[in-house]
């Protein structure tokens, strides 16, 4: 047998066993606790409200790359866009005292920060942008929580592969200073490749957290009853970690 | 050199199982995005140094494209690795296995010493006594053991953004996100290396004896 194809019967050998394991019940399981490690870890050794680099705007990337939807045309997203977003509307519910329906002109005049971070796509690739937008705490403050909301559900207007996009992140990631509801890339309103005209920023966590053309804010009990009930669009799809910190 | 010390033993086995599955399920995530970049961003081919090829199935775990899957794998197993890394230091300075056995002295540092074991190596001679190591096998296992594991788990913690506000200092330190990155790939393909001259001089050695000694420890009183 020549050297190579001992070397494929032994890598699809081992990769076979592999696969083995993670398809039984005890094999998947122990692949999800890793998560739930690493997570429990970083909390361990950061600060709950430490935060992620911000740089300088000379380290600005020279181009925001879009990736997943990048041009929705699903639903009234095309007309929206066509009349510059003049009657889109934010929603704040689910577990909270006072529901709110925002206008962008009532998000533009809340109290706003404007950061310069580090974007980092699960698959690799990071670009550098400033973003402008007012904290998520200020509107969950707002609308006041319930004590039972444990999770915060962002909905988004971009249907990907007949699924709306969202995703959801714990109450440190939605009160963490960063966590912002973006407006503005390098000074002008979002382009519509990175989310226009709303999008989150989730600083501590990878690209796929930071869903764009956002439509509405949800506190929820638990994730388990929405969509596919992993917590987010490539949860469900395909199996990606909930905790993108890693 | 005495026989292998039980913790050596377990570590080297437990080791091998944890950088063989880091490896393959870290050419799934390198097939996600072939691109490697120095700085701190990097999107495009225009700012990449290197596009590494795609690495077929055979070689990846799983053996389909499934970036989920295969970080799944990845993060699992880098916990035995990096707490199995940490305990095997432990052990060793604890047992002297590193200073009796590892350490370099100033003396095989001269070239004479170097370059005659070096012959040594080209002719296949590999009778050096039984007892110790020469000088070419600790600079290997040091490395190994000092510096291209140890990259691996800095270079990994580094490019995680969970971690970042804490470790901010020691990304700046490699250069930004994107170097750590390429320097993450880059020491996983050092080990690689290391893992195949390892495994032919094993070959070269005697396979049966010296893998007889590490799974069982070897006998004390062969010198």
């Amino acid at each position: 047998m020549k050297r190579r194809g001992f070397l494929a019967v032994l890598g699809a050998g081992f990769v076979a066993g592999c696969n083995k394991f993670a398809d039984s019940d005890a094999g998947s399981k122990l692949l999800g606790a890793a998560e739930k490690w690493h997570k429990g870890a970083h909390e361990f050794l950061t600060d709950r409200n430490a935060l992620a680099p911000e740089f300088p705007r000379s380290a600005i990337s020279p181009f925001f790359r879009g990736n997943g939807s990048v041009d929705p045309q699903n639903g009234d997203y095309p007309a929206q866009a066509a009349a510059g977003f003049a009657d889109w509307r934010l929603q704040v519910g689910g577990l909270v005292k006072h529901p709110l329906s925002l206008s962008l002109e009532n998000i533009r005049k809340l109290p706003q920060r404007t950061q310069v971070t580090r974007h980092d796509c699960v698959e690799g690739w990071s670009a550098i942008g400033e973003w402008t937008g007012p904290q998520l705490s200020l509107l969950l403050d707002a609308a006041k929580l319930k004590p039972e909301a444990k999770f915060i559900v962002f909905r988004c207007a971009d249907n990907l592969n007949g699924q709306d996009y969202y995703e959801s992140v714990d109450l440190i990631d939605a009160y963490h200073p960063q966590t912002i509801i973006a407006h503005e890339l390098n000074g002008k309103p979002l382009p519509i490749r990175n989310g226009a005209p709303l999008r989150m920023r989730i600083e501590r966590q990878l690209g796929y957290k930071h869903a764009k053309y956002l439509t509405a804010i949800e506190a929820v009990a638990s994730l388990d009853d929405i969509a596919g009930g992993k917590g987010g669009y490539w949860e469900d799809r395909a199996g990606y970690q909930w905790y993108a910190g890693i | 050199m005495k026989r292998h010390a039980l913790s050596t033993r377990l570590w080297h086995w437990l080791n091998l199982f944890c950088v063989v599955v880091l490896f393959m399920s870290g050419l799934t995530i390198s097939n996600a995005h072939r691109l490697l970049y120095w700085g701190d961003w990097g999107f495009s081919r225009q700012q990449a140094w290197l596009e590494v090829p795609r690495f077929p199935d055979w070689m990846t775990i799983p053996g389909y494209y499934s970036l989920a899957v295969a970080r799944d794998w990845h993060i699992l197993v880098a916990w035995p690795f990096a707490v199995g890394l940490l305990l095997m230091w432990a052990a060793m300075l604890l047992n002297r296995h590193f200073k009796r056995d590892i350490a370099t002295s100033k003396r095989e540092w001269r070239w004479s010493n170097i370059k005659q074991d070096v012959i040594q190596h080209l002719k296949l001679d590999f009778d050096h006594g039984d007892g110790k190591y020469n000088f070419l096998q600790k600079l290997a296992y040091g490395l190994v053991l000092g510096v291209f594991l140890p990259m691996m788990i800095f270079t990994g913690m580094a490019i995680s953004p969970g971690l970042e506000p804490v470790l901010g200092w020691m990304v700046d330190l490699m250069g930004g996100r994107q170097s750590a990155r390429s320097l993450h790939f880059i020491f996983a393909f050092v080990i690689f290396g290391f893992f195949v001259v390892h495994l032919a001089l094993v070959i070269l050695a005697g396979p049966y004896r010296q893998i007889r000694d590490m799974i069982a420890g070897g006998r004390v009183d062969e010198a």
